[in-house]
């Protein structure tokens, strides 16, 4: 082989890679007809391949997929919350609506912690206690949070204490009076005047449709 | 066939496990067979794909969609066959008795894998065989090999799984074939 173009070996490995020009297949042809030593080296490596080439396909176990399953790391919590969503719109909106509600609320009566009152002219402040004085007319509805009440002269409007509680007096109430100290009460009592609301809005609406 | 597989890969990212079983169903057989070629071994292969599949579940936000699914995913498997089998050599204590075996150490075991009698080659059966000579080559020609003569892959795609430049896969591939043509000589 020592008298052969030194290129004709990368002719060879060119051409069992499939990756040749024509033009050097053809000076490849030529020179492994005349060269009986190429010749040979070629048929040998040709030999080689399709033995390796008869190697038969491997099939993977059939539990292949159900073992290689069975190892991945735990589906993230994220992905099922997802795809629970997806499968129950309704029902996950109407979730997300309570949480958010009950949260909001409870928020607002934990948070609301610090003394409170609706503004009115003539209330008299005593520590955490309201008072309407004596010989005094307050109109209007009044809410005290986190306070007491107590009323000695005349208080036109609905009364509505919040962990407090209202001190029986000399005074007149004319409106109803609502004590409220627990946040369960506090919640039902906020559902209870939305709807009264909405009530409200639809009352209004009916009455205008039928004018 | 990639834009499905891509697909399957956008439904793994929102964190749909299913989405997965399908992928691996899909390259399941390739993936066991570039294991088990460069290995020669049932439960290695087994373990190793998986563990390829594994890696690529838990990476699969690396992987770039333009690219093609089945390279990276290869790339991944010959990367662990590699490592597994360099780990595996000096993890050899020649003293110790090779399970299942009587009397039979490591020392016989080395001598197996350098070169059987050739009263013992003969007896082999062709498959057999095939798999003992790729197993002799040197790991660096035998994944070029196993690409490119069992999975029959392009020369470009072998380039991109093994890392390597398109001039180096060659040389790796004709050293690979003269190596086993020496080793068949006596065929």
């Amino acid at each position: 082989m020592n008298a052969c173009p030194e290129n004709v070996i990368h002719l060879m490995d060119d051409y069992l890679d499939g990756d040749i020009s024509p033009s050097d297949e053809r000076q490849l042809r030529e020179h492994l007809e005349s060269c009986s030593d190429c010749r040979k080296q070629y048929q040998a490596l040709s030999k080689t391949i399709a033995f390796v080439q008869s190697a038969s396909h491997i099939q993977a176990p059939s539990d292949f997929v159900q073992k290689t399953m069975a190892r991945l790391p735990k589906e993230r919590q994220r992905a099922g919350v997802q795809r629970w969503f997806r499968r129950h719109p309704m029902l996950a909106a109407a979730a997300i609506f309570c949480i958010l509600m009950s949260a909001a609320l409870f928020t607002n009566f934990n948070d609301d912690q610090q003394f409170s009152f609706t503004k009115q002219p003539n209330l008299m402040v005593e520590g955490q206690t309201v008072v309407v004085p004596e010989g005094q007319t307050v109109v209007g509805d009044l809410t005290v949070r986190n306070g007491d009440l107590r009323v000695e002269g005349e208080l036109q409007g609905d009364v509505t204490i919040v962990n407090g509680q209202y001190m029986a007096s000399s005074g007149v109430i004319t409106g109803e009076i609502e004590e409220i100290d627990k946040a369960f009460e506090w919640l039902w009592h906020s559902i209870k005047n939305s709807f009264k609301d909405a009530a409200a809005i639809f009352d209004g609406d009916d009455s205008q449709t039928t004018e | 066939m990639d834009a499905l597989v891509n697909k399957r890969i956008a439904k793994v990212l929102k964190g749909d496990q299913n989405a997965f079983a399908e992928i691996v169903e899909l390259y399941q057989h390739q993936l066991y067979q570039i294991c088990y070629r460069m290995l020669g071994n049932k439960q290695e292969a087994e373990d190793i794909a998986q563990e390829a599949f594994m890696r690529a579940y838990v990476n699969i936000h690396t992987f770039d969609q333009n690219r093609k699914f089945s390279t990276w995913l290869y790339r991944i498997a010959t990367n662990l066959c590699i490592d597994r089998i360099r780990k595996k050599k000096p993890d050899y204590h020649l003293d110790a008795e090779v399970r299942g075996t009587e009397g039979l150490n490591m020392y016989s075991k080395i001598a197996n894998d350098d070169e059987l009698p050739e009263e013992e080659l003969m007896r082999m059966e062709v498959q057999e065989r095939v798999q003992y000579e790729i197993s002799r080559l040197p790991d660096k020609y035998r994944a070029a090999i196993v690409l490119k003569y069992i999975e029959e892959l392009p020369l470009a795609e072998i380039s991109e799984i093994l890392d390597l430049p398109l001039g180096t896969v060659k040389t790796r591939i004709h050293r690979g074939r003269e190596a086993l043509r020496k080793q068949l000589s006596n065929l």
